[in-house]
């Protein structure tokens, strides 16, 4: 069981619901951060770090001399990633998507691909967790790449909850497109219901399982509660606005202690949507 | 000489356009007779990533000896430096005026990108 944790809207409480999530299951659980751009599930976690991978991706190489300025390679790029640059291709890797195509369609084989790293995935534990990580290095552009290497750590069997990156842009799709379900956490707030409109349409675009965590549930008004309501989405919890939970976050730890019946509720909403 | 000014506007009088990869024209004068041609770059203007990149290359096939524009990002300077074409950053005012300011030997050859990627 694969199970999302994403938003739309960033700082809504995706982590807070995940690391709550991770925390609560009785079985084992696994947790994956997803948010390659910026991961902090690691923050709250304090795991002992076992494994240590580079992810690369493989970016053109050309070889002067072979090539003749014909330009295939450019016409080809939909990365904008190469340009003919007096009468040679010059490639430009940071903006590379490694499609592979350039270098099958060079007529005169001056392009061979080779590994560039952009990022890296840790594992390790953090008592009954075991906990996946990737980041991506500054300036690459790339997260799906590093996302979908942290994602092939995914149990094969039990839960595995993914911390994904907040938007609904490449990144985030790739987190939840293979989730059994996907919970979007969201505010009651303007920015909170217009940014939950654009998840819900992403993921139902997606065809997955979906439904709605309110974070802070009381801070502002009820227009999420209604739009979910007239779309027919499932509210499973309503996290209370509670000063407590926040001093708890802010000290990186867990907020489940600080709320009484939290831990009761998160199990509840466990065994709701791995039905 | 050919020279390229990035220009807002199909005109000698229409301001300096501060983009590089993503400005809206430009206009190409010969130095030594003062004929112009402009350019479109609508193109570039709306590509999803790699636009200075690309404008280099465009102003590269156009035979352009020197670049005069506003601000310049690193992967276009690069692309411009390959291509054996120099970059004047910080102009402003009217094409004509940074062409004559050019002329007078008023400006001086970048020597790297003066913004980061994406700025505007």
């Amino acid at each position: 069981m694969k199970l999302a944790i994403a938003s739309g809207k960033g700082g809504t409480g995706k982590t807070t619901v995940a690391l709550c999530l991770a925390l609560s299951a009785d079985g084992p659980v696994r947790l994956l951060d997803c948010d390659v751009e910026e991961p902090n599930c690691h923050l709250f976690l304090k795991p002992q770090i076992r494994q240590y991978d580079a992810v690369t991706l493989p970016v053109p190489m050309v070889d002067a001399a072979k090539c003749d300025g014909c330009g295939e390679c450019r016409r080809l790029c939909q990365s904008n990633a190469i340009a003919l640059l007096k009468g040679k291709a010059v490639v430009f890797p940071e903006l590379c998507h490694s499609c592979g195509g350039c270098a099958k369609i060079c007529p005169t084989g001056a392009i061979h691909e080779v590994e560039r790293e952009i990022g890296f995935v840790e594992q390790g534990a953090s008592n009954s967790v075991e906990f996946v990580t990737g980041s991506l290095n500054v300036g690459q552009p790339v997260a799906p790449a590093v996302i979908r290497a942290v994602k092939r750590h995914a149990a094969s069997t039990g839960l595995t909850i993914l911390d994904c990156p907040p938007g609904t842009s490449c990144a985030m799709v790739a987190s939840v497109r293979d989730a059994d379900h996907v919970l979007l956490v969201t505010e009651p707030t303007p920015f909170g219901l217009h940014d939950l409109k654009l998840a819900v349409a992403t993921v139902r675009e997606l065809g997955r399982s979906f439904s709605v965590v309110i974070n802070r549930a009381d801070a502002g008004d009820g227009r999420v509660v209604e739009y979910c309501r007239t779309e027919s989405i499932p509210v499973r919890l309503q996290i209370p606005e509670d000063r407590r939970i926040a001093e708890a976050y802010s000290r990186g730890e867990s907020v489940l202690p600080v709320t009484p019946g939290l831990r009761e509720d998160f199990r509840q909403l466990l065994a709701e949507v791995t039905r | 000489m050919k020279i390229a000014v990035t220009s807002s506007g199909a005109t000698l009088d229409a301001p300096v356009d501060p983009r590089f990869g993503r400005a809206a024209w430009f206009v190409v004068v010969e130095v030594a007779t003062g004929a112009f041609t402009v350019h479109d770059n609508t193109q570039n203007l709306n590509a999803a990533q790699g636009a200075g990149i690309q404008t280099a290359e465009t102003v590269s096939r156009l035979g352009v000896e020197v670049v005069i524009t506003g601000h310049c990002g690193p992967k276009a300077f690069r692309a411009l430096q390959v291509a054996g074409i120099q970059a004047v950053t910080g102009a402003t005012g009217t094409v004509r005026e940074a062409i004559e300011r050019f002329q007078k030997g008023e400006v001086k050859q970048a020597t790297s990108a003066d913004v980061e990627g994406h700025w505007a």
